[in-house]
């Protein structure tokens, strides 16, 4: 019994006749839950019961900076019945009963993320230890997939904290620092590394009593005020998702209602409850979106470079943004520009962005030192990378890149910001453009995941490879897209977009245009994008890409321009804005939308998806979906553009495409896409 | 001096802008004005800031969070744990101590690199507890039970709640009981300088300062960012209606109201930072340096705390008499400006046959040192007095200026509060032969 070591744990017995688990999941750099490690757990567990002499428990992780960081989801997958994903679900249940059940103390010791079942196994626990670390992260972001925990969770953590402290994690998904997680009565104790040992044999020698929820947050729990309470929750929810849309918030609220959590029977709720969410489609779309990112982080392999200086010149909204980010993220930055009234505010953001990420005020000090004001440029020389994020004006960028071909170092990489201008017209020089990727950031880059690398013949892969390696050291995801007018993510929106502007001009209220929009599951109807990105910003976008790829474009954003209205920086734009904030129109009752609107503003996006995918701008359907959910937030509920088209049905939107085409004439004609990609 | 030691070069500096305190608390300390001036400093050379071996830095008054704040500002620019960094505190002179501890390293073969200057945040001065205040405190965290700590409150009284304005004890000499301007007053008494004369040369520094920022002449400033949306280019104390007529208007402030000391005539309280590069020849050599100069000698000397001001006398006298110069030898001076009547009193004291026979033991009066060559593009009362930095920043002007005019030797001096005044002897040199 001393040494009783199974494949993914080890265990072993102390002088105080404690028995420590460590989970080492074999051949993975993380640890995560699956049936074999469960299996292991239970055999563990049992053969502990069955010895003599054992005084207490502990789980702890070998891993680094990881305890355990939920359940495997590639088990998931290939669940086709809810009765398999109920098998799935018992199990863990099972298991964390006979953890919870053991009549000697039990510790986890927590250090690195503890998410989702990793958080379900501590919460079987009596106690729970963490340990400082940055990396010590407490959260149930199953909602995020589209579930709700089904290891407990839901009946667990409300009777620890209460039900509706507890909710507001389960819904949210956010994930909690160690001294969040013991401020909110969730964590015992909240130690460094070097006192860890000492807090452990303090829980299991002397038995301190359990924390348990203080009154107030125990009466949320009672069957009274519960039905109140979670009608309040539900509509909180309600204003940020559509229930349609995202089931599983509204299902973790509404088993808190019908169930008491402190009976026995709530466990085998949530383990039904799961079960049927786990064979949503929503819920298949949000793993697949899971998948998509992951495959997008692989693009960029972090040890292909290393950055330890990156230069940016041009302060504005773009450039300031990208300079503040990577600061924020470790990396020393020198930011250049001309006018250093732009560079003040460029700086006044980013350290308000460097307050908002970072709990300490000396890791705020030393992200303002990473990011050195650099007005006369002295930064070039030394950076690995300088990325250009200038006025868009073709002379003024080769004048710049000029200049950096001549003082920075060899092996530096030259990146631009550019969304409109192609790379080859950068320079004339082939060793500058060798050495030239695109990275596109979409504003605001502090909220945007995506980045797209934007590749070329005229440079080597070795060049592309390491701006993805960049990419990645930033905590971005990086999108490889060929040098093409628009690139991906502004050629597929912007016909979405001047498609609404359309609507406009055949009379539909844009009230009435956006919420179709949302409807369909986009974050912010397209009017009121265009409102928010500015209309001149949007015009220049259009009138680039028409130039390159023709077509028209509406005469009313035209009109605005002209007269000032740029939107909400202005205040007026297609909506009024008072104090920063939307005033919309309310549609007439009697209103009846024309049955097209929606197909008119999705089909616009998926005939110029088709064409990116005919001309080979993204390697395949899937960075298309990734492109699209994280650069534009597209619903991710639909799993991205192309899955939506697969799910609806290639033939029956072609169908509707050419319908559209009749009626409202060549923008709808189905570009040679269509047949590549059938064919392909 | 240095005779068999090594020569000190100037290899580059930088300053921020200095900034005028206006009764808020600057949003940057201390270090962070230091960070400012010296990060893009270091940024232009062509050497890490690893290779460094040591960092000076002169400050009177850091924050209390703050201490040994030169180590602090190593680490924050990127220095490395291994390089170390230490502080000096000589009053307003600061600047000056780390410039010579630093040449004193290198010339000694300690030291090959070092980045040493000074800053100081004067506006971020605190105010304190009476030590009567602290003493009551005190009693409620060692005292137990309620009865003991009710009783302690009857013990209470009011003006334990006056603060002790940390900036103003600093600015008091202890041991002759006068502030620093009490002891101008005390030298313009002794050479009969008016509040007139005084006036004039306050009005002429801004008027200088301002034609040294139109020519171009204040390049060692680099614009400073405050992380709150704002951005400074230029010296904020620097003023146009700094006239004649206007400063007649203000009143004395030292010795009210008869005095004829005041804020227009003084140096002006002030937040900045100033930093150079020192580097033994084979660093230059090394690493392929430009030279702006080379720090030959530096003295210090001591007198009456009641007549600090006339610090530079002392030191300078002796600074000629070491190296044999008279004062014709010297192209450039920078004289810090403290007060006005301070600097005039000491111009004068040189060509004072007496006063050079009482105090030096010499047959008469060292020479003329021409007021056209003092302080040539403005001083402390016009572009500010940081104390813990003036020191560097005047040595690294008067390098600008000796470049400028293609002039050879240079001396920079301080008078210093407690009585002391110190010179350092530089000279020109654009490059190592």
């Amino acid at each position: 019994m001393d040494k009783l070591n199974t494949q993914n744990w080890n265990c072993n017995r102390d002088e105080n006749n404690f028995i420590w688990l460590t989970l080492d999941k074999a051949g993975s750099k993380i640890n995560s839950l699956n049936v074999e490690i469960l299996e292991e757990l239970l055999y563990l567990l049992q053969n502990i019961q069955t010895t003599a002499s054992v005084a207490g428990l502990v789980i702890q992780s070998a891993k680094h900076n990881n305890f355990i960081a939920g359940a495997d989801i590639e088990q998931f997958n290939h669940l086709e019945t809810p009765d398999a994903a109920l098998n799935i679900i018992q199990q863990g249940q099972s298991v964390f009963k006979v953890l919870a059940d053991l009549p000697y103390p039990t510790v986890a010791l927590i250090q690195g993320h503890c998410l989702g079942g990793g958080f379900e196994l501590a919460l079987a626990c009596r106690y729970r230890v963490a340990i400082e670390d940055p990396k010590t992260q407490f959260g149930l972001p199953e909602v995020k997939l589209g579930i709700h925990p089904g290891w407990g969770g839901t009946v667990r953590l409300p009777r620890l904290i209460g039900g509706l402290k507890a909710l507001e994690l389960i819904i949210s998904g956010r994930a909690l620092t160690a001294p969040s997680a013991y401020k909110m009565g969730i964590v015992d104790a909240v130690v460094p590394l070097r006192q860890a040992h000492r807090a452990v044999n303090h829980f299991l020698l002397n038995r301190p009593k359990v924390r348990v929820a203080t009154w107030v947050d125990r009466i949320t729990n009672l069957p009274v005020i519960r039905p109140i309470l979670g009608a309040w929750l539900e509509r909180k929810i309600a204003m940020k998702v559509n229930r349609a849309h995202y089931p599983a918030p509204f299902a973790a609220v509404l088993n808190w209602i019908e169930n008491d959590i402190r009976a026995e029977e709530a466990f085998a709720y949530e383990a039904n409850s799961i079960s049927q969410l786990m064979m949503t489609d929503t819920s298949r779309n949000l793993v697949r979106v899971f998948y998509l990112q992951e495959k997008l982080k692989n693009y960029g392999k972090i040890d292909a470079a290393t950055f330890n200086h990156v230069h940016v010149v041009g302060a504005g909204t773009m450039g300031g943004d990208i300079a503040a980010w990577c600061a924020l993220k470790g990396i020393r930055t020198t930011l250049q520009d001309q006018n250093v009234q732009i560079m003040a505010a460029a700086f006044a953001r980013a350290l308000d962005l460097f307050k908002k990420h970072l709990k300490e005020p000396h890791q705020v000090k030393a992200a303002m030192d990473r990011l050195m004001p650099d007005p006369n440029g002295y930064g070039i020389r030394n950076a690995d990378l300088i990325i250009e994020a200038i006025v868009e004006k073709i002379d003024a960028k080769k004048a710049l890149f000029a200049v950096l071909a001549r003082e920075a170092k060899k092996e530096a990489i030259f990146a631009t910001n550019t969304s409109t201008i192609p790379l080859e017209q950068l320079s004339a020089d082939p060793k500058v453009l060798a050495r030239l990727i695109g990275l596109h950031f979409f504003n605001p880059v502090a909220k945007m995941p995506l980045v797209e690398v934007i590749t070329s013949d005229i440079h080597d892969s070795e060049v592309t490879q390491k701006g993805m390696a960049f990419i990645r050291t930033i905590e971005k995801l990086p999108l490889p897209v060929k040098s093409a007018p628009g690139f991906l993510v502004n050629r597929i929106l912007m016909p979405y977009l001047l498609e609404s502007i359309w609507l406009i001009e055949s009379g539909i209220p844009p009230t009435a245009i956006d919420k179709a929009a949302e409807a369909f599951g986009m974050p912010m109807g397209p009017i009121e994008l265009i409102d928010t990105i500015g209309l001149d910003v949007c015009l220049y976008g259009a009138e680039s890409l028409r130039a390159s790829l023709g077509g028209t474009i509406p005469q009313t954003v035209k009109t605005l321009v002209e007269a000032g209205h740029l939107g909400k920086k202005t205040n007026q734009g297609f909506y009024t804005y008072k104090n920063g904030k939307v005033i919309k129109q309310t549609i007439d009752k009697h209103y009846r939308l024309p049955e097209d609107v929606t197909d008119r503003l999705i089909l616009s996006m998926v005939n110029s998806a088709m064409a990116c995918l005919g001309e080979k701008i993204i390697p395949d359907r899937d960075c298309l979906d990734a492109g699209m959910i994280f650069g534009t937030g597209f619903p991710p509920f639909r799993g991205g553009l192309m899955n939506f088209v697969a799910e609806s049905g290639e033939p029956l939107l072609l169908q509707k495409l050419n319908l559209l085409a009749q009626r409202y004439g060549e923008r709808f004609t189905a570009n040679s896409g269509w047949n590549v990609v059938n064919g392909s | 001096m240095q005779k068999n030691k090594r020569n000190v070069y100037i290899v580059d500096g930088a300053r921020t802008p200095f900034i005028k305190a206006l009764g808020k608390a600057n949003p940057l300390s201390a270090s962070d004005l230091a960070v400012a001036a010296a990060a893009p400093l270091l940024a232009r050379q062509s050497f890490k800031p690893t290779d460094i071996d040591e960092v000076i830095a002169g400050c009177v008054g850091p924050a209390v969070e703050e201490a040994n704040i030169a180590r602090i500002i190593a680490l924050r620019l990127g220095c490395g744990e291994k390089v170390t960094g230490w502080t000096v505190q000589r009053n307003c002179a600061s600047g000056l101590q780390a410039l010579e501890c630093a040449a004193l390293n290198i010339a000694h073969g300690r030291s090959e690199l070092v980045l040493a200057g000074g800053t100081e945040c004067m506006s971020r001065s605190p105010l304190l507890y009476q030590n009567d205040m602290a003493a009551w405190l005190s009693v409620f965290q060692t005292q137990k039970g309620i009865a003991k700590k009710l009783k302690n409150w009857l013990k209470f009284r009011p003006h334990f709640l006056i603060p002790v304005v940390s900036l103003l004890k600093g600015l008091t000499d202890p041991v002759v009981n006068l502030t620093m301007g009490q002891t101008a007053e005390n030298v313009a008494y002794q050479f009969g300088i008016s509040r007139a004369e005084m006036d004039a040369y306050a009005a002429l520094s801004h008027q200088k300062a301002i034609a040294a920022h139109k020519n171009g002449h204040l390049d060692e400033r680099i614009a400073l960012f405050d992380w709150r949306g704002n951005v400074i280019t230029q010296d904020t104390g620097v003023r146009e209606d700094s006239t004649l007529e206007k400063l007649g208007t203000l009143k004395p402030v030292f010795d009210k109201p008869f005095g004829s000391v005041t804020a227009g005539n003084s140096s002006q309280i002030t937040d900045g930072a100033a930093f150079l590069i020192l580097a033994s020849e084979a660093a230059v050599k090394q690493y392929q340096l430009p030279v702006l100069g080379k720090i030959v000698d530096t003295v210090w000397s001591g007198l009456d705390p009641a007549a600090m001001g006339l610090g530079p006398v002392h030191a300078i006298q002796k600074l000629l008499a070491l190296h044999q110069f008279s004062t014709d030898d010297i192209d450039y001076w920078e004289i810090n400006e403290a007060f006005a009547a301070q600097v005039i009193a000491c111009l004068k004291a040189f060509e004072d046959e007496q006063f050079m026979r009482k105090h030096f033991n010499v047959p008469g009066a060292m020479g003329r040192i021409p007021m056209e060559n003092v302080n040539v593009d403005g001083g402390a009362i016009s572009i500010g007095h940081p104390v813990g930095a003036s020191g560097a920043r005047i040595v690294l002007h008067l390098l600008q200026v000796l470049k400028r005019n293609q002039a050879k030797r240079g001396v920079a001096s301080l008078c210093i509060g407690g009585g002391q005044g110190g010179a350092m002897l530089i000279e020109h040199v654009s490059e190592i032969v």
